[in-house]
């Protein structure tokens, strides 16, 4: 076995198609991985369950809300403590920050890699009508709802995180801050519409998971397949569906 | 029955194409894709045009050589079938059907509807065989395969080659294919000695030509042997342990 990866021999025709060189083999094998497509799926599929742990616990914490104004903001408090006498206040928070960063930036970088390599290897598109059998609009629309999802991330850190969109912004005081927010009718519609595209991201994102890691395909292990579609529209109806409510509870006076 | 054909025409590979419309009048109910597409260029014989050129071989739907997009579906709109044994039964009375070729950076359109596909044999080169010892003829049986094993590698191996999965995926991916011609001999003892090095050699040597997977499901819709993406997610598996135990295989690098 060589180290080096010998270009395959290609029967000399007409044309010898080759929309990429190949990879010249690194010394470590994650460096390997990451140039080749399917690891690139590995690392959406790994970096997703990193998001989509972090929006389950997201709109766990955000329930809180509807205890009330104390128990909101000594949830975020608690959050900026957390193991405090061993770790500096927002220690851990900032680790937990700058995981989801990277974990945001190889989701992207990948998603936009595999992007260009799947327009380059169909420049040509069929010319009558394509109809798509099996792939649902979900499926179709990731890179769409991956977009909105992100920009809008961006504009909720701006209003809630360092308050540049929201006048009435309060530091320390989440809750406040919140119901001033979500107070706007058309910040309120911006948050609707941005769950419902988390929504739909996650329901092909959390079922493609289980295909990129290679586990718990029907043949392989019959007794997990049924179960992952269903977790897929579950986990997405649940943390989409509990999002959308925060911001009609604000809108209605429930929490406010 | 009469059809009007909108057929993909194109002089070799450099040229741009279009479509061209033909009348196909008389079609037999009982009459198979390719051989109405028989009777039409025999009539562009007879009138002195170029006939339309299509890839064919047995016809029996075993060989792979056949492939068309019928009507924006690939080897048309019945399920595990190719185009050779879809019938014009299929079709109704006045139906105006589009014909094109399979369509992929990695497929070149070599002329009309006639794809290049050495592509699949470059992935095959790379890996597609196992090391087998020579001499006198094994007993039968004398490895022993589990039932579930054999019976998944032969769905596995029911692959051939025709390239539905590339034409029908947005991305031009062969994942399909690749992940078919792994796992028939990567479940099995045969392929065991060669089963990590065939698979980083059969994957990079895909991704040379293809696109990744967007796990959409085209292909296996598209597939006339109805084989699975389970085999993608198996590819997938293994892909990662390859390049894990190909460097144990080295000396612990």
């Amino acid at each position: 076995m060589t180290a080096t990866k010998e270009p395959p021999a290609i029967t000399p025709g007409i044309s010898s198609p080759t929309i990429r060189k190949p990879n010249r083999r690194s010394t470590f094998a994650i460096i390997d991985l990451y140039k080749s497509s399917v690891g690139k799926k590995w690392i959406m599929a790994l970096t997703g369950i990193m998001l989509m742990g972090f929006v389950l616990f997201h709109m766990i914490g955000n329930l809180k809300m509807y205890l009330g104004e104390s128990h909101f903001n000594e949830y975020a408090e608690f959050l900026r403590q957390l193991l405090v006498p061993i770790i500096p206040p927002t220690g851990v928070l900032w680790i937990l920050r700058l995981g989801l960063l990277a974990a945001f930036a190889l989701h992207i970088q990948s998603a936009y890699a595999l992007t260009r390599i799947n327009r380059k290897a169909r420049p040509v598109n069929y010319k009558s009508p394509r109809d798509y059998v099996a792939v649902n609009w979900a499926a179709r629309t990731m890179r769409w709802s991956g977009i909105i999802v992100g920009l809008f991330l961006l504009w909720h850190l701006a209003d809630l995180t360092w308050g540049w969109a929201n006048p009435d912004f309060v530091n320390g005081n989440p809750y406040s801050n919140v119901a001033t927010s979500l107070d706007r009718a058309p910040v309120a519609a911006l948050y609707i519409i941005a769950n419902i595209a988390l929504g739909f991201h996650l329901y092909h994102g959390a079922w493609s998971i289980f295909q990129s890691l290679g586990s718990m395909s029907a043949r392989f292990n019959p007794r997990h397949n049924p179960i992952r579609r269903g977790f897929a529209a579950g986990f997405a109806i649940l943390v989409a569906g509990v999002n959308i409510t925060f911001p009609i509870a604000v809108l209605t006076g429930v929490v406010g | 029955m009469n059809l009007t054909l909108k057929v993909w025409r194109q002089n070799g590979p450099t040229d741009p194409g279009h479509f061209e419309t033909y009348e196909a009048s008389d079609v037999k109910d009982e009459m198979s894709f390719l051989e109405m597409l028989d009777v039409v260029n025999e009539n562009l014989i007879a009138d002195g045009h170029e006939p339309i050129t299509f890839d064919s071989d047995c016809r029996e739907g075993i060989c792979g050589t056949c492939g068309l997009m019928i009507n924006g579906q690939a080897h048309g709109p019945q399920k595990g079938t190719a185009t050779c044994q879809l019938h014009m039964r299929k079709f109704h009375d006045g139906e105006t059907v589009t014909i094109e070729p399979w369509r992929a950076a990695a497929f070149p359109v070599l002329k009309d509807l006639m794809v290049d596909r050495s592509a699949f044999d470059a992935i095959i080169e790379s890996g597609g065989f196992i090391t087998s010892d020579t001499g006198g003829p094994r007993d039968a049986n004398e490895i022993l395969i589990p039932k579930t094993a054999a019976d998944t590698a032969m769905d596995a191996a029911a692959c051939i080659g025709c390239g539905a999965c590339v034409a029908a995926c947005p991305n031009g991916a062969a994942q399909l294919f690749t992940s078919a011609k792994l796992a028939h001999l990567n479940l099995l003892p045969q392929g065991q000695s060669e089963r990590w090095k065939r698979t980083e050699d059969m994957v990079e040597t895909m991704e040379m030509f293809f696109g990744s997977c967007t796990n959409y499901g085209e292909c296996q819709e598209a597939c006339p042997k109805e084989i699975p993406i389970d085999f993608i997610a198996m590819m997938n598996r293994d892909f990662l342990k390859s390049k894990i135990k190909n460097r144990k295989l080295q000396g612990q690098r």
